[in-house]
């Protein structure tokens, strides 16, 4: 086996800021005041706030430990399903960082603001390039907002026709999110479950499909990894009734230059940009999710729209079908500059070959790990695989067990118990970043877990043993919760 | 999880399709979750049960039982008024873990049907049901 990245090591403690805190001391030394010393009026003044009196020193070294407890993807192999941890290029945040676009204020007035504007009117173009749309909107703030965006235009156009519908179809593989889009926009979800090959079938749609329907909610490819290959026959379903295709585009990482959700037959798509498009994700910092529409739904976007007259840019709020303002001025744009930059170092070429790798990667890692653990869906998949824990029941190990294991050998656990189709799942994404000999480490980690699941499976059931906290007691944790310090 | 042979199910009570069990005694029907219920959900954290007074339908949604894994659903095995919830969950939950059929019940209600009892399935049909 090769050597794998996990290993004991001196790990700090680190006590809360309040803590070290000692009275006077200062990380900075101020000059002596050159003017009299003139007290506030007494009414002015109150109680000093409770800050933590600490050297610059005492500040470093806190974060600094608290950053080597923590688990990213610049420290090692974070192969969360349905997520797509992908690495994020360092050259985003230099472009973020720029003066022009850090200190860009939207109080700043469109003829101030004509480099941000670009930036978002290009990004929206490169956005419906790729995806094959006609319009895009930029400002909901991540991917269950970009839903929400979505669910309230399909509202907005059933409205316009003059017909509301009452009912959302949502197969079984989708993302949780999806149903609550639709609760939240009054409809009611009507769950569809997928056929024998995990993959919809067009006579289910069929079945369901009316015209008390809005539309449909599909992920593709859907959260078992698997490419929705009857799209467009669904697609011709649900118009043939008068509904909309939703796509969620949260798994795009697969298809990005390789197929355009616009041409299959989705109306409305929100992609994610702290997903597909390299930007920080999770704790990392906000996300972005825009929606992508087909023209007949243009005038539903969200305003405000930035425009292009001539050679400037500026905004447009007169849009009599629009849903509204869904978030203050026009999203998370520092998301948007990553993402951006992203897209400009990839180009067309590399954009469809980062999805043909991460294909290839999580393709590599199913045929690998296939006899090692079960895997319920043997077909190709696309840039995830989903395995569970079937073979390792007789020693009573589950998915868990050697998830909590994973972080001993060094590597993030992949996604657990989800999707939900699959009892047990242990859901892995690799990404396209991540190297052969990488990869070749976590088979082998994988691997050897799945012995020790045979021969030793006591120490399993007690692991992670090398991370600074190990096994937590979730159970009392859930029974008992200490909500305050 | 435990094996189809070392469940629990005891003969004097019934069976629904979603695991709970139900039992009469005078003119109450007392309401659990069985031993494959409680095995499969694992370790129980939190229960949802409705107020005394309320009335329900045979088959509906009348709280939830929430586990480290999942929270699931509980429905009615036969219609009738809550006379009275097992309060000591709210401090023990994993009384349903310990004891599913004993300390652990979720709730006694009247029922306003009691033929509806013969509705549901006994410990034989219910095991026929579990291995499909």
């Amino acid at each position: 086996m090769n050597e794998q990245p996990g290993t004991s090591g001196l790990i700090f403690n680190e006590p809360l800021l309040w803590d070290k805190s000692r009275k006077g001391r200062c990380a900075m030394s101020l000059p002596k005041p050159d003017v009299e010393r003139t007290l506030l009026d007494e009414h002015l003044t109150g109680d000093a706030p409770d800050l933590p009196q600490l050297s610059e020193l005492d500040v470093v070294r806190h974060y600094t430990r608290l950053s080597q407890w923590n688990f990213g993807v610049d420290s090692g192999m974070y192969p969360l399903g349905s997520c797509t941890m992908k690495y994020n290029p360092k050259t985003n945040e230099v472009q973020a960082a720029r003066q022009g676009f850090a200190a860009a204020h939207p109080f700043a007035g469109d003829m101030f603001s004509q480099g941000a504007l670009k930036l978002m009117a290009n990004l929206e173009h490169y956005l419906a390039k790729i995806t094959g749309f006609d319009a895009v909107t930029l400002q909901p703030a991540a991917g269950a907002h970009g839903e929400f965006t979505g669910m309230l235009m399909i509202h907005a156009f059933h409205a316009k026709n003059g017909r509301q519908r009452s009912k959302i179809i949502i197969p079984d593989t989708a993302h949780g999110t999806n149903p609550a889009s639709a609760s939240l926009c009054g409809y009611e979800s009507v769950n569809i479950k997928s056929g024998k090959n995990g993959i919809l079938e067009p006579e289910a749609v069929a079945a369901i499909m009316d015209e008390d329907t809005a539309g449909i909610m599909v992920t593709n490819p859907n959260t078992l990894g698997l490419f929705e290959s009857n799209i467009r026959e669904i697609a011709d379903i649900v118009h043939s009734k008068g509904g909309l295709v939703y796509g969620d585009g949260a798994n795009m990482n697969a298809i990005m230059g390789i197929v355009k959700p616009g041409e299959v037959g989705i109306d409305i798509l929100h992609l994610n940009l702290h997903k597909t498009f390299s930007t920080p994700h999770g704790g990392g910092g906000p996300g972005s999710g825009p929606v992508a529409v087909v023209k007949a739904l243009e005038p539903f976007l969200p305003i405000p729209r930035i425009i292009k007259k001539l050679d400037t840019y500026e905004w447009v709020t007169d849009c009599p079908d629009t849903i509204g303002r869904i978030h203050t001025f026009y999203g998370h744009f520092g998301v948007m500059v990553r993402a951006y930059s992203y897209i400009l170092s990839m180009g067309a070429k590399g954009l469809a070959d980062a999805s043909k790798l991460a294909v290839l990667n999580a393709n590599y890692i199913k045929e690998s790990l296939k006899g090692t653990l079960n895997l319920p869906y043997d077909r190709p998949c696309m840039h995830e695989c989903v395995f569970n824990d079937l073979f390792q029941k007789e020693t009573h190990i589950t998915t868990m067990d050697m998830a909590k294991r994973l972080l001993d050998f060094g590597f993030h656990p992949p996604t657990v118990y989800f999707p939900m189709v699959v009892d047990g799942a242990f859901m892995v994404e690799p990404t396209e970043t991540e190297s052969k000999e990488d990869i070749d480490q976590f088979i082998d980690a994988v691997k050897a877990i799945a012995k020790e699941a045979k021969e030793n499976p006591e120490k399993l059931k007690t692991a992670p043993l090398r991370p600074k906290v190990t096994r937590l007691d979730e159970v009392t944790a859930a029974r008992k919760p200490c909500l305050r310090g | 999880m435990k094996e189809m042979k070392d469940l629990n199910l005891p003969d004097d009570v019934k069976y629904t399709k979603d695991h709970e069990w139900a039992k009469l005694s005078g003119d109450i029907v007392t309401i659990g979750i069985n031993d494959y219920a409680q095995d499969q959900l694992g370790e129980i954290v939190f229960v949802e049960l409705p107020e005394v007074g309320d009335e329900f339908d045979q088959g509906d949604e009348f709280g939830s039982v929430e586990s480290v894994k999942a929270v699931s659903e509980i429905y009615l095995p036969i219609a009738g008024e809550i006379v009275e919830i097992n309060a000591a969950l709210e401090d023990a939950p994993e009384l349903v873990n310990d004891s599913c059929y004993d300390t652990g019940w979720l709730i006694k209600l009247t029922p306003s049907d009691i033929s509806q009892m013969d509705t549901l399935m006994d410990k034989t049909a219910y095991l026929d049901m579990l291995k499909g």
